[in-house]
């Protein structure tokens, strides 16, 4: 798979995300265009099947990327992440007829963060790279019901029953799963 | 403020994954109001979904796509009013988003008795899989009986209790299910105000059980 890094002579999606939101750069804007577009596609088409509607619910969400650039910190995650959240939401409102609450930072009884986040931009897309590399090495079944429980809009009892599978396997699998990229991105995070 | 009892992967996942229920979800939300630390796993799990994302093997052309939205790139932005917060900071009140849905924080709420000594609200969601309520146990008293028969979660907001061997205060989490016997005591000294979501009671219980429900208890 083409994954832009650091080392690559083109430039990595957070900076091209960066240029977006900096500098309304639609050159920049075309090239994630082209790399996400299909992709948030095929995670609208899990749910609408009809394929007028994942193209509308595509293109919401590319339309608010660029709307919304500029709110893009490369310093707290991967541009990948970010374009997920606002594609999760957007289909949320689209399929649900129940909201998801989210917390506020700005909410005076908000717990901040003890430590300041530390040594930014780069810190974070290392740690992006070493969650690709992760998540290459997790069994296949692991990552197949990762792809079930983030693509579907089912209950991990739902998954669980599709797959003929106690309730308690699916929740195992995915704290193994979860516990080994942590483990990882520890690993790596304490070798530096 | 050491919180002890946190999120399971099970739920920060779907929570993540923009899957779970509304009562759930609001559950999950207020303690990361309150935990510095199980929002680093919600990163991670977010992250996870970026990944898989930006791993979906796809060979469409967007051309046309592309040219349509192109076209929308000029478009005004309706921006959104931002959340009017209040300042200062404010230890030990209702977090958000916890606080509108109850419209106030702990000093205007409206409680209804349960007897004993115990008070509840219950908590309106568009969800039809669970029940949310906020429950008012007097210091030193258990949670009135409840076989619940599903999930739950409790999320303490003042004061504490005791379940067996564990204390959880405010921030922490207990996550139940069927099989767990428990009998939760609110600590002496003080009230405690706790969230507690379960599945919703089954649907084709008659009409009169429904009605005396309220006057069950919970
Ligand atoms: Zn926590």
């Amino acid at each position: 798979m083409r994954r832009p890094t650091e080392s690559d002579a083109t430039p990595s999606m957070a900076a091209l995300l960066v240029a977006v939101g900096a500098r309304r750069d639609v050159e920049a804007f075309e090239a994630l265009f082209r790399h996400f577009a299909p992709r948030v596609k095929a995670y609208m088409a899990r749910l609408a099947g009809d394929s007028h509607l994942a193209e509308e619910l595509m293109q919401e969400t590319m339309v608010a990327v660029w709307n919304k650039a500029d709110r893009f910190d490369p310093a707290k995650g991967a541009a990948s992440t970010w374009i997920f959240t606002i594609a999760r939401n957007l289909r949320i409102d689209a399929f649900r007829r129940d909201n998801r609450p989210d917390f506020d930072p700005n909410d005076p009884a908000f717990v901040q963060d003890d430590v300041a986040p530390a040594d930014e931009m780069f810190e974070s897309q290392e740690v992006s790279a070493q969650l690709h590399l992760a998540m290459a090495s997790l069994p296949e079944e692991q990552v197949a019901l990762l792809k079930l429980a983030f693509f579907e809009d089912r209950s991990h009892s739902a998954i669980a029953t599709s797959l003929n599978m106690p309730l308690g396997t699916v929740k195992s699998r995915l704290r193994l799963a979860f516990a080994k990229l942590r483990a990882a991105l520890d690993r790596n995070g304490d070798a530096s | 403020m050491t919180i002890r009892h946190h999120l399971s992967d099970d739920l920060l996942v779907s929570y993540a994954a923009g899957s779970l229920a509304e009562g759930w979800s609001l559950a999950v939300a207020t303690h990361l109001a309150l935990c510095p630390e199980c929002r680093k796993r919600l990163a991670l799990a977010e992250d996870i979904g970026g990944e898989l994302l930006d791993a979906t093997e796809t060979s469409e052309d967007v051309t046309s796509s592309w040219e349509a939205v192109r076209r929308r790139l000029a478009e005004p932005v309706v921006s959104e009013a931002p959340r009017a917060t209040p300042g200062g900071r404010r230890e030990g009140g209702l977090p958000e988003p916890l606080r509108s849905y109850l419209g106030g924080d702990i000093d205007t709420l409206r409680w209804r008795s349960l007897g004993r000594g115990a008070y509840q609200i219950r908590i309106p969601t568009a969800d039809s899989e669970t029940q949310v309520r906020l429950l008012r146990i007097p210091a030193g008293k258990p949670v009135p009986e409840h076989g619940h028969g599903g999930r739950e979660l409790t999320l303490v907001l003042t004061g504490s209790f005791a379940d067996g061997d564990d204390l959880f205060a405010r921030g922490d989490i207990e996550d139940a299910d069927a099989s767990l016997t428990h009998q939760p005591i609110a600590t002496p000294g003080e009230d405690c105000i706790c969230l507690a979501v379960t599945d919703a009671p089954l649907r084709f219980r008659s009409w009169i059980v429904r009605a005396i429900q309220p006057i069950l208890g919970i």
